[in-house]
C-alpha cells in the first residue's frame, strides 16, 4: 500500500511540476484604494492566462519598505507616482514596465445619505464633528484631501475636527462606522461597480482642487517570473482591465 | 526635523500621562478585583478570571476593532455615552484611556491577585483574632504583604501601555495631543520612510522597556517575571 502511495504521490508531484511550468505565480502588491478594483482584474487574468495571481493589500510606503528589504513581490500596483520611481531609481524595479494605469478621483463621502450636499459645503456646516482624512505623508489621497481643504480655505476652520487613517481604508472605516461623519476617500472605495446606487452620501471633488492622483505599476526587479509579471502589467492597460478600472471610478 | 522633534515630544509626554492615567486608575479599580479574585468560591470566578486574562491572547486589532463598533454612534456603549451627553469616545483622550484600561488589565490584576493568594488565610485570621475589622484586615495587614505583587502590576500596567499600539490605531484617529502616542508616531515615521526620526523613537522605547523590566527582575531576585504570578503572556 505504501508503494502505491508513494507511487501516486510522485505522479502528483509531477502533475504539479508539469503545471508550473506553464503557469506562474505572482505575488502582486496593491495600494489599498485599488484593492477592490485588483482582485476583480487578478482574477480575469488567472482566468485568460492560467498564470495565479496572489493580492496584497497595504500601504505604498509600506510597501516600498518591504520591498528595499527584499519582501517577495513581482509587481507593485502602487498609489502614486514616487514610489515606483524611486524603486526604478534604485535599480530595484524595471523601467520598461513602468506605466500609470489608473488615475483615481477624491469624493467627500458620509454614511449618512442626506448630510452630503453636491457642492461640498457641508465641510463650512458645523453639522459635524469629525473629518477623517488620511495621512497626507502616507497617501496620495490624503495628500489630495489637504490639497482641496486648501483651494476651499477650509484648512484652519477643520483641522481640529480631522481625524487620520492610517491608510485610505481606514480612513473610510472610521466614517463606514459612523465615528466620523465625513470622510475623504477615493472613488474606487465607495462606487458599486455594478452601476447601483451609492450608498450614503456623496460629493465629486473636482479635478482642478487637487493635482492628479496617478497611479504607477511596475513591475520588481528581483521577480523570479519576469515574463508573466510584464504580462499582467500589460493586462491592466487591455480592454478588459480598462473596463474594471473605469466602473471603480478611475481613468487611465 | 525640529518639527519633527517636538511633535515626537508631544508624544512622549501624551503617552506618559496615558500611562500614569491608566495605572492609576487600574490599581484603585483592580486591587478590589484582585482581593475578590483570590478569595471568592464563586461560580463566576471562572469566566470572570477568563475575561480579565483575554487581552493577553486577543489580537489587539479585534480589541480596537470591537471597541471601534460599540463606542460608536451604532453601538450600545456608544449611545449609552451620547444619551448621557458625554458625546463617543473614539478619537479621544478618555476612550483611549478605557481602552488602554481594558488592554492592560491582566498585567495589572494577575500580580496582584497572585500576591494576594501568596499571603494564605493565616495572617488574615491572626488579625481577625487581634479585632481587626475586614477593611483593617486588608489595609494594614494583606496590602502591605502584597506590595511588591503591587508594585509589580503598577510597573507592568505602565510600561504595558506605553507599548500599546493596536488598539491605539484603531479607535486614536492620530490626533496630536489627544490620541497620538509614541507607537503611532514611530509607526508614521516608519511607514513615511523617515527612519532616523524612528531610530530615534524606537531607540528611546527600547531603552525604557529594558529599564523596566530591570527593575521588575531586580524587584523579584528569585523565580522568572512569568512564573512569578504575573501574566503569561
Amino acid at each position: 500500500m505504501s508503494f502505491a502511495l508513494s507511487r501516486s504521490l510522485v505522479a502528483l508531484w509531477l502533475a504539479a511540476l508539469a503545471f508550473s511550468a506553464r503557469a506562474d505565480e505572482l505575488q502582486v502588491a496593491v495600494a489599498a484604494n485599488f484593492a477592490p478594483a485588483a482582485q476583480k482584474i487578478a482574477a480575469q487574468f488567472e482566468h485568460d492566462t492560467g498564470h495565479v495571481v496572489k493580492v496584497s493589500v497595504g500601504a505604498t510606503g509600506k510597501f516600498y519598505a518591504q520591498i528595499e528589504s527584499g519582501a517577495p513581490f513581482d509587481v507593485l500596483l502602487a498609489a502614486d507616482q514616487a514610489t515606483p520611481a524611486r524603486l526604478v531609481g534604485e535599480g530595484k524595479a524595471l523601467p520598461a514596465t513602468l506605466h500609470t494605469y489608473a488615475v483615481g478621483k477624491l469624493v467627500l463621502w458620509s454614511a449618512d445619505p442626506a448630510l452630503v450636499d453636491a457642492k461640498g459645503e457641508v465641510l463650512k456646516s458645523n453639522q459635524w464633528k469629525h473629518l477623517s482624512v488620511a495621512d497626507a505623508k502616507l497617501a496620495p489621497y490624503g495628500q489630495a484631501a489637504r490639497e482641496t481643504l486648501a483651494a476651499l480655505k477650509l484648512t484652519d476652520a477643520v483641522q481640529a475636527r480631522v481625524v487620520t487613517g492610517e491608510n485610505i481604508a481606514q480612513t473610510l472605516q472610521f466614517a463606514q462606522t459612523g465615528n466620523a461623519e465625513l470622510a475623504f476617500v477615493a472613488l474606487g472605495q465607495v462606487q458599486p461597480p455594478d452601476g447601483s446606487r451609492v450608498p450614503g452620501s456623496m460629493w465629486l471633488v473636482p479635478d482642478n482642487f487637487y493635482a492628479p492622483i496617478r497611479q504607477d505599476a511596475v513591475v520588481i526587479a528581483a521577480t523570479k517570473s519576469p515574463k508573466a509579471a510584464t504580462e499582467f502589467v500589460d493586462y491592466l492597460a487591455s480592454d478588459k482591465a480598462r473596463a474594471v478600472i473605469k466602473a471603480y471610478g478611475y481613468s487611465w | 526635523m525640529d518639527a519633527d522633534w517636538s511633535a515626537d515630544l508631544q508624544a512622549v509626554a501624551l503617552t506618559l500621562k496615558l500611562a500614569s492615567v491608566v495605572t492609576l486608575l487600574l490599581l484603585v479599580l483592580g486591587t478590589p478585583l484582585a482581593w475578590w479574585l483570590a478569595h471568592t468560591r464563586s461560580r463566576w470566578k471562572a469566566p470572570l478570571s477568563a475575561l480579565v486574562a483575554l487581552p493577553l491572547v486577543l489580537p489587539p486589532t479585534v480589541l480596537g476593532f470591537y471597541l471601534l463598533m460599540l463606542m460608536g454612534p451604532h453601538g450600545l456603549v456608544g449611545q449609552a455615552t451620547q444619551a448621557l451627553g458625554i458625546g463617543l469616545l473614539p478619537f479621544t483622550f478618555t476612550g483611549l484611556a478605557i481602552a488602554s484600561m481594558l488592554y492592560s488589565m491582566p498585567f495589572v490584576v494577575q500580580p496582584i491577585q497572585t500576591a494576594f493568594e501568596a499571603i494564605g488565610a493565616r495572617p488574615l485570621e491572626a488579625a481577625a483574632t487581634l479585632r481587626a475589622g475586614p477593611w483593617e484586615r486588608f489595609a494594614h495587614v494583606a496590602l502591605p504583604l502584597a506590595r511588591r505583587g503591587v508594585l509589580t502590576a503598577a510597573v507592568l500596567g505602565f510600561a504595558h501601555t506605553v507599548g500599546e499600539f493596536g488598539v491605539v490605531l484603531m479607535i486614536g484617529g492620530n490626533i496630536p495631543g489627544a490620541t497620538r502616542v509614541i507607537s503611532t508616531q514611530l509607526y508614521s515615521h516608519v511607514e513615511a520612510l523617515e527612519y532616523p526620526a524612528a531610530h530615534r523613537l524606537a531607540a528611546l522605547l527600547l531603552a525604557f522597556s529594558f529599564a523596566v523590566l530591570l527593575w521588575v527582575y531586580r524587584l523579584r531576585p528569585r523565580g522568572a517575571l512569568l512564573a512569578a504570578g504575573t501574566p503569561t503572556a
